[in-house]
């Protein structure tokens, strides 16, 4: 009964994706030519550079924000809570490209930001914002908070109310709950968030598109640069390749590592 | 568990919330300004960027495609995510442990490298038309959702029940319409909403696979943004933001809106 959507997956996904993947090694004379050819380009390896950059900090920034958010969020009561939750949903379900397009209206070199920033008399407004790497993190915090906040909900709310009980019960402060408990439990589901918002920023395509433009070009960009504007295939399957092998190396390793830090995790 | 919150965690919160919602507040504003390019606040209502949006054969044209690519994959990714969905359920024990996995490629294979590859084997490779690419792409973007959303209902089924009416003499094809999938109708109707508005926001999958003529609502949007800078896409973008609304409320009704934490 699983067999049309097997064949499916196989036939269009697992095929055409590993036929991208099989063409980088044998296209040029040997198998790590276009690999090569990569990284010999100092303007190539920019680029895979600044991928990992932002979507480094853009990952560290969730993780505070949507961290400490879901935290007071777990801590309201269920009314209030219940609508913080579809506060967060609405963005989420929101589109990436409607999403990204409101912060091209904020951070526009005539935008509400500068605007704004006129209007007070700062010295040098307006100011170019769109098109830096500042301006691709802010969407794309602005992104993946949302994703965040509801991974790491999801994770407070399973721990067991009878644990914190416990601690408290045995004189621990609300600090020290918070530090030697819930922080500890949480920890899986930190790292579940954080892997969905790395490779989500990194394979992101809209938001560098609109706020990042050809300056800060990112690896989805460029792929989508490669392909239809260069005609350069051997180019943009290995900027896929790099792409494919980047996202299952973090899903892996950093599964793994959220298994071993919770054995009850499945 | 309610207890006492920190003042100035309170008040973070407060902040991240404004974060949250300020700049979908501020494209509705100013998809409402009389001006002609995008401002906040508006200067002056006007609904005129509602209608230009419909007097534009572009954002008409793909307004229809988005919604037909979205409502036949959707209806694609049920026909072969619910039984797929079932025998993960029913037959754990005896499927190879890679299945369920496999199911979740689309989710772990980057968007962007599937529509590429797509584009490669499929309409250029196989020489397939741009539209059925295009739902075959959406298909498989949607899948995980069907599977994952139905399975998450047939894992609180009683199968007993389902054996009970095969043991009565009833078809095991009528036990699968008459006992199994009226019970997991939450499910079903949750993934129908959930896998609608993931092909209508689409852009990753669908750049590759838009031809001449043949575009994508969102694809639309990126291209329309690049030329010009008018109240036009703050407009379709609240007719998108209408859309999530009708979504929720849809998720909200079947399966509740904190079935997405889980």
């Amino acid at each position: 009964m699983a067999a049309p959507a097997t064949a499916l997956v196989v036939l269009c996904l697992v095929l055409p994706v590993s036929a991208t993947i099989a063409a980088t090694f044998l296209a040029g004379g040997g198998p790590f030519d276009l690999y090569a050819a990569f990284l010999a380009s100092g303007f190539r390896r920019t680029v895979l550079w600044r991928t990992l950059e932002i979507s480094l900090i853009t990952t560290a920034l969730s993780l505070v924000i949507g961290f400490f958010t879901a935290y007071a969020i777990s801590r309201t009561p269920p009314r209030w809570r219940w609508i913080l939750i579809i506060l967060a949903v609405f963005p989420l379900l929101t589109g990436v490209v409607v999403r990204s397009f409101a912060w091209l209206i904020i951070l526009g070199r005539n935008g509400i930001l500068n605007d704004f920033l006129v209007w007070i008399g700062v010295k040098g407004a307006p100011f170019t914002m769109v098109f830096t790497q500042g301006s691709v993190i802010a969407a794309m915090v602005y992104l993946f908070v949302p994703l965040m906040i509801l991974t790491i909900v999801g994770v407070l709310e399973n721990i067991p109310d009878d644990m914190i009980e416990a601690a408290q019960s045995l004189g621990a402060t609300p600090a020290q709950t918070f530090r030697q408990v819930i922080f500890p439990l949480a920890v899986p589901g930190l790292i579940v968030g954080a892997v969905l918002v790395f490779t989500g920023s990194f394979n992101s395509y809209a938001t560098p598109q609109l706020l990042g433009g050809d300056q800060q070009m990112m690896m989805g960009t460029f792929l989508y640069q490669r392909a239809m504007v260069a005609f350069d295939w051997d180019g943009a399957t290995t900027v896929s390749a790099i792409m494919v092998a980047v996202t299952l190396a973090v899903v892996i390793g950093m599964t793994g590592i959220a298994k071993r830090l919770n054995p009850m995790t499945t | 568990m309610t207890r006492r919150l920190h003042p100035a965690l309170i008040a973070f919160a407060i902040l991240v919330y404004f974060f949250l919602m300020g700049p979908l507040v501020i494209v509705i504003g100013a998809a409402l300004s009389d001006t002609g390019y995008l401002t906040f606040p508006p200067q002056g209502l006007t609904l005129h960027w509602f209608e230009r949006i419909f007097e534009m054969s572009a954002f008409r044209r793909t307004m229809v495609t988005s919604f037909q690519v979205a409502a036949i994959s959707t209806g694609c990714a049920l026909l072969i995510g619910i039984p797929a969905a079932y025998a993960l359920n029913r037959y754990r024990v005896q499927l190879p442990g890679w299945l369920s996995t496999l199911f979740v490629l689309p989710v772990l294979i980057p968007e962007i490298v599937l529509g590429f590859s797509l584009l490669r084997s499929i309409q250029v490779g196989a020489g397939l038309p741009v539209v059925s690419t295009l739902i075959v792409g959406h298909t498989l973007l949607v899948l995980p959702y069907a599977v994952r959303v139905i399975s998450a209902s047939l894992a609180s089924f009683d199968f007993t029940i389902e054996e009970a009416a095969v043991s009565l003499g009833c078809p095991p094809i009528k036990t699968f319409f008459t006992i199994v999938l009226p019970n997991v109708k939450a499910g079903v109707f949750a993934a129908i909403f959930l896998a609608f508005i993931t092909s209508i926001n689409d852009v990753s999958v669908a750049l590759f696979l838009t031809g001449p003529g043949i575009s994508t609502l969102p694809i639309q949007i990126l291209a329309h943004v690049e030329q010009f800078f008018d109240p036009v896409i703050a407009s379709v973008s609240v007719l998108l933001m209408v859309l999530t609304v009708i979504v929720m409320a849809g998720v909200e009704r079947t399966l509740g809106l904190t079935f997405l934490t889980k």
